[in-house]
């Protein structure tokens, strides 16, 4: 077998340095999904048949400009409603990159389509009404940008057209920017002047505001530095599945046994002491493969198959680490949440939770308090509503293999689900 | 379960799915809803294709739906197996009782379906509910049903078509030669060609004739339209997806040319 060094870029289509997910969020009418559509349309994106479907339908409802947002709004009832319900995945490329657009509703009822269109995103545009500039809605998707630890956030100040091109407009809105970002854990934020009406500064910089020297917004997302969030210093190993070839067609798979998944953390190498959690039995990392191929090297968000040196008891939802590098086993958790549902979250609730590759039940201990996303204040509460954040304890069945969301998205995130109706109920980063 | 049509999505699942479990077998079948309106070549290839793998096919034949009398066969020129296959998938899942299909479907194929999750939830009538979708977070995929309703899984969603050409370039997958150029015989309805086939009367203003094609997408013969080309190799179809200015359903599908929202009311009744 031939050994072969593989790096992130050799792992199907999740390029590192190609592929930019980014989630937008606005209030309503702060003209989302017209700057979406703008840049589609004007990266060449948007094919024919789908502009010609949507001249057709602005012609047919009067609009007096094709109107872009159409390209995406694709539920019948948001195009009734001429509003976003649902999150809605959108692809477009340039030369340099590869982009996955989550387009999130702004309207405070949709906040859990914003957490959601956040959780995968490694940037985030807020859009700002340039008449109307901060509100309730902006504070809260900073906030949400924030807690959902995306690294980078982008604020765009929409309807330049509308202020007339106003220098002093956008830095009074870009001073009170600052002011909020300083208070929230954001580490890399621009703000950009435009109009996704007339196009400018999305794609082409603006003629009308030369007071601005600063990117156009398809130059920032171009040039923004991807996977910073990936963390390269702790292995963390999941284990999703176990191959164990029940008929074997050949002598070789017959002692076959590897844990295949999806490293979530770190460097893992064939020969590296390893940790089975949650049993702490160790062993070495004997060979790491994908599809037959053996690879010296995995990263995150490889895909591959390990073997153990040793016949150990490994099944799905353990966890492989580094044993003097190991991440928090607990059936005592402390998080921030998101509630996702009309029926409150209770103290005392009890709730199936899925964390990484692993399904245990928690029950809710304490709520520790509601956090007012508009203000940041922290607010006692005996329960957490539709849309709400909020500090929780909860008590698990099994124990929770993880590390705080600040220092891995993946093994620092789980969901709660309703265990008569099956819906995702929550989203979890935990503390 | 996982659908297998012979089409180019499907036949990248096979490749994942290979990646994901070898060298053991796979932990569900493969499930082909049969029309009987297929391209010879897509089963030529389905059939060579699950004997190398050495998995599991089961047919469900719409043909057989329509025997039960469970649906009845639209008629005159226009006529099409497409949406009777809902009937023929659902009696398929509720007869196996499979709780999860997978498919190839993409989220940039069309307007409803880039709203759909990776993990989409369908009741026990096998419908969609866009407005009730579950919340699908980082990667923490929700696969909880209760007997009698399923998922459709779609690995892909975030794919484009250049994407899946590429990786099948990447791969090396062998593909149904129908998606390369070649000389075929043809007639035009509503601005795009079809292959001349059994299964569709021809109006009276339209005339069979030969011209160079290739398919962007395979359906059934009856809505599966053509375009002309000359690409016929990997490296000349890539070229000419990336400098595509029409989607490729736009461009090759009756099916979702009925209504504004053709996909989304099939999709709530339990289509694909």
């Amino acid at each position: 077998m031939v050994a072969v060094a593989i790096t992130p870029e050799h792992f199907g289509l999740d390029h590192d340095s190609e592929l930019l997910r980014f989630s937008t969020a606005g209030s309503v009418d702060d003209g989302k999904s017209t700057l979406i559509g703008r840049l589609l349309y004007d990266t060449k994106t948007a094919f024919e048949d789908q502009l010609q479907h949507v001249e057709d339908v602005s012609r047919r409802r009067g609009d007096v400009r094709t109107n872009l947002a159409l390209l995406t709004d694709g539920l019948r009832a948001e195009r009734e409603q001429g509003i976003t319900i649902d999150v809605a995945y959108r692809y477009f490329a340039t030369k340099k990159r590869k982009f996955i657009i989550a387009d999130t509703p702004g309207h405070v009822q949709y906040t859990r389509n914003m957490v959601t269109g956040a959780s995968t995103a490694a940037l985030s545009i807020v859009l700002i009404d340039a008449r109307h500039g901060l509100v309730e809605q902006s504070r809260r998707h900073a906030q949400i940008a924030a807690l959902l630890r995306i690294p980078q956030l982008v604020f765009a100040v929409n309807k330049m057209d509308l202020v007339g091109w106003d220098e002093a407009r956008f830095r009074q809105i870009e001073a009170e920017l600052r002011e909020v970002v300083t208070r929230l854990d954001v580490h890399d934020f621009v703000v950009i002047p435009i109009s996704a009406l007339t196009g400018a500064n999305v794609v082409e910089r603006s003629t009308e505001m030369p007071w601005y020297a600063g990117p156009t917004l398809l130059h920032h997302l171009e040039t923004a530095p991807v996977a910073t969030d990936r963390n390269l210093s702790d292995a963390r190993f999941p284990v999703q599945w176990v191959i164990r070839p029940q008929s074997p067609e050949s002598e070789d798979a017959h002692d076959y046994r590897g844990y295949a998944g999806q490293v979530a953390g770190g460097v893992l190498r064939a020969g590296d002491e390893v940790v089975v959690l949650p049993s702490g039995v160790t062993t070495r990392i004997a060979k790491i493969e994908q599809h037959g191929v053996t690879v010296e090297a995995a990263v995150p968000p490889m895909s591959v198959t390990i073997h153990l040196e040793d016949n150990v008891d490994v099944s799905r939802g353990d966890l492989i680490a580094r044993p003097h590098n190991a991440p928090v086993v607990s059936q005592a958790l402390d998080a921030m949440i998101c509630w996702m549902t009309d029926k409150p979250l209770a103290p005392r609730g009890r709730y199936a939770l899925k964390h990484t590759t692993r399904w245990t039940r928690a029950i809710v201990d304490e709520i520790t308090f509601r956090l007012d996303v508009n203000t940041g204040e922290q607010v006692a509460a005996d329960g957490l509503g539709l849309n709400d954040l909020g500090r929780v304890k909860l008590r698990t069945t099994t124990p929770v293999i993880f590390d705080p969301y600040a220092r891995n998205r993946t093994t620092g995130s789980f969901i709660l689900v309703d265990e008569a109706t099956n819906t995702t109920v929550a989203a979890g980063m935990l503390l | 379960m996982l659908l297998f049509s012979g089409g180019k999505d499907s036949i990248i699942l096979l490749r994942l799915a290979e990646k994901a479990f070898r060298p053991a077998r796979f932990p569900f079948p493969l499930l082909h809803v049969d029309t009987g309106h297929n391209f010879p070549e897509t089963l030529v290839y389905r059939d060579r294709r699950v004997a190398e793998l050495g998995e599991r096919l089961i047919v469900a034949s719409v043909q057989d739906s329509i025997d039960r009398g469970r649906v009845t066969e639209e008629r005159g020129p226009r006529a099409s197996r497409n949406r009777l296959q809902t009937t023929t998938l659902l009696d398929a899942l509720e007869e196996h009782q499979f709780d999860a299909a997978i498919g190839g479907a993409r989220r940039d194929e069309e307007r409803a379906r880039a709203k759909e999750r990776i993990f989409s939830h369908r009741d026990e009538f096998g419908q969609w509910d866009p407005k009730q979708q579950r919340p699908e977070l980082w990667s923490l995929y929700n696969g909880r049903v209760k007997r009698g309703e399923h998922l459709r899984v779609f690995p892909l969603s975030n794919w484009t078509e250049l994407d899946v050409w590429e990786y099948i370039r990447l791969e090396q997958i062998p593909l149904p030669e129908i998606y390369f150029a070649h000389r075929r015989e043809v007639f035009e309805r509503d601005g795009m060609y079809y292959a001349a086939n059994p299964y569709v009367q021809l109006l009276p203003n339209e005339a069979i004739r030969t011209e160079t094609v290739r398919f962007r997408t395979i359906g059934d013969m009856t809505c599966t339209g053509a375009v002309r080309s000359g690409a016929r190799t990997l490296d000349e179809v890539i070229a000419e997806v990336a400098a595509a200015r029409v989607t490729e359903r736009g461009a090759t599908r009756a099916d979702d040319r009925f209504t504004e929202a053709a996909m989304e009311d099939r999709k709530r009744e339990g289509y694909f």
